[in-house]
């Protein structure tokens, strides 16, 4: 399976109201399976806009003008129903409390099976095997209200977890969360990327997550793709960066003040930072 | 003590509903002027904390005096005054139909007089550089500038001490610095700014004292360097200070010495430049 493509973009331009600048714009981006990719871009740069374009939101239920072409593990977005797009792509979004409305986990985990017509029989064992995943074993009658910030986002992806997506796309997904939150989100993330192989993709500020946890980081300004690369490489280009109003990891930020130089190699994480201080 | 702006003493706030504890045993003096920051996991006992600056809550025992008033025997309206909160999205505050309309409502809703409220509008105007804005609706306008409308319908009012919840949140790197050099600006003027926030950049960039809220006490009370380098607390309560501080305190070589938070200080001490050095 590795190496395969999972979502082929093709010349994909969206613009939300005729006058108005597209939100997307000749967008041409192959992910790999299995692939972590980030997305980073200053507000209205077309993060969002670009996730909703891999389950068909858009343009099946926005108003707009769309070109091109988004094929999503060999369905084309634009013509496979958007409920039937939940198959394959879970989407979460920044804020876990809109995402709520039922009285129990286990309720608000089986409404996207329903939504699929999965048979009732089916759904109990699935939903518990979503909660256990997202390490919220046994939470089944708990009411996500009295849940935390981190659990709820966790309960947001057991539920898209719960129609067995094989892409992940999150935006912002802590960024109403506290620090355990944040960790929580995120670890598990990473662990369904790496152990179950799911392709995931975020769209995030904090350019330090991305450089932990990205294999590959996209960066949008103004609805275009101006780079395209891994953590070391986008993040070598600093002052590119600073112009669009984005920054780089204090790690890298501080190799490049110590003359680092060697693009292929500038740290990006704590960790790396330390060995090539210590290395100098 | 009596250029304290808040004098919390040995308050203990008990939710009535379910006796959940939310502060035991708080005491903290914030001098007039001081930039503070205040984080903890959520249900820490921040936000209830900065409900007690303004008497929205009332000491279960113990007494918070702001100003040199006692909260308990004012009531929420005549602290106003004093304290002005800023809310984490704008959108929950704003609804004139333009920005200066924005601007002069809380300070008319306090029956100041027409020419007061204009001399604050104008002043206000001017320290958040929105002249060019005044006519314009506070929701056409981007979010960095509707954040700033935000902060300035809170100036308008004249309050002594500023209580920014979560002022970055959500924000991307542009927005950031636009919030953290207005922070500055606040404290420049002789603001008393306190900032309840996730995010420990922005601590380390605005604040001269942090404290550390867990599990209804405060943990950690000193400078964010301090603070920063106290490992056990940071661990303790999953706090991830700012990466600089957290490579500063990893270095073998300077085991044992304060963390440093910004990159440039830093590379300084590892003597800039190129490879050798000592």
């Amino acid at each position: 399976m590795a190496g395969e493509i999972a979502i082929k973009i093709e010349g994909l331009t969206f613009t939300y109201a005729a006058g108005s600048k597209p939100a997307l714009s000749d967008i041409n981006l192959e992910i790999k399976r299995g692939e972590y990719l980030g997305i980073m871009g200053l507000n209205g740069a077309g993060k969002t806009t670009l996730g909703l374009s891999i389950n068909g939101i858009v343009p099946q239920s926005t108003m707009g003008f769309y070109e091109g072409k988004v094929t999503v593990e060999g369905l084309d977005t634009s013509t496979t129903p958007v409920r039937e797009m939940a198959r394959t792509v879970g989407i979460v979004f920044d804020n876990p409390e809109f995402q709520m409305s039922q009285v129990s986990a286990a309720e608000e985990v089986a409404l996207g099976l329903e939504n699929l017509g999965v048979p009732t029989e089916e759904m109990p064992p699935r939903v518990s095997a979503a909660l256990a995943t997202v390490g919220l074993p046994g939470f089944e009658e708990r009411s996500p209200m009295g849940l935390s910030g981190g659990q709820q986002q966790r309960l947001a992806i057991a539920s898209v977890l719960a129609m067995h997506p094989r892409i992940l796309f999150m935006d912002e997904p802590t960024s109403n969360l506290d620090p355990i939150g944040k960790e929580e989100v995120f670890e598990l993330a990473r662990k369904l990327n790496r152990e179950d192989g799911l392709t995931v993709i975020v769209a995030e500020h904090e350019c330090e997550v991305l450089a932990a946890y990205a294999d590959r980081i996209v960066v949008l300004n103004e609805g275009k793709i101006v780079m395209i690369g891994t953590p070391s490489e986008v993040f070598a280009r600093g002052d590119e960066l600073a112009k669009l109003g984005l920054r780089v990891p204090q790690a890298t930020e501080l190799a490049l003040d110590l003359g680092g130089s060697d693009k292929k190699n500038l740290p990006v994480t704590t960790e790396e930072a330390v060995k090539w201080v210590e290395a100098r | 003590m009596s250029d304290a702006i808040i004098q919390v003493k040995d308050v203990r706030y008990v939710y009535a509903r379910g006796a959940v504890v939310a502060l035991d045993g708080i005491s903290l003096d914030v001098p007039v002027g001081q930039s503070l920051g205040i984080v903890g996991q959520n249900g820490s006992g921040k936000t209830t904390l900065t409900k007690l600056f303004n008497g929205l809550l009332r000491p279960t025992s113990g007494s918070v005096i702001v100003d040199g008033r006692d909260t308990a025997k004012h009531s929420v309206q005549e602290m106003a005054g004093t304290i002005g909160y800023v809310f984490q999205n704008p959108n929950h505050q704003l609804f004139a139909s333009s920005v200066a309309e924005e601007l002069a409502f809380g300070p008319t809703n306090m029956k100041m007089s027409p020419e007061e409220v204009k001399a604050k509008v104008e002043e206000a105007f001017e320290f958040f550089d929105l002249g060019q804005y005044r006519d314009h609706h506070p929701y056409r306008l981007s979010f960095p500038l509707r954040k700033l409308v935000g902060i300035a319908s809170v100036f308008t009012m004249g309050p002594k001490v500023f209580v920014l919840d979560e002022p970055t949140t959500g924000q991307d790197h542009q927005t950031t610095r636009v919030i953290n050099r207005l922070i500055h600006k606040l404290s420049e003027r002789g603001s008393t700014v306190i900032c309840v926030t996730h995010d420990m950049p922005l601590v380390a960039d605005v604040s001269e004292r942090m404290i550390v809220m867990w599990n209804a006490k405060m943990i950690a009370d000193g400078t964010p360097k301090q603070v920063f380098s106290d490992t056990e607390v940071m661990q303790r309560t999953h706090i991830a200070p700012p990466q600089i501080a957290q490579i500063s305190m990893q270095l073998k070589a300077r085991k044992g010495k304060e963390a440093v938070l910004n990159v440039e200080e830093l590379a300084a001490e590892l003597g800039g430049k190129k490879k050798g050095g000592a």
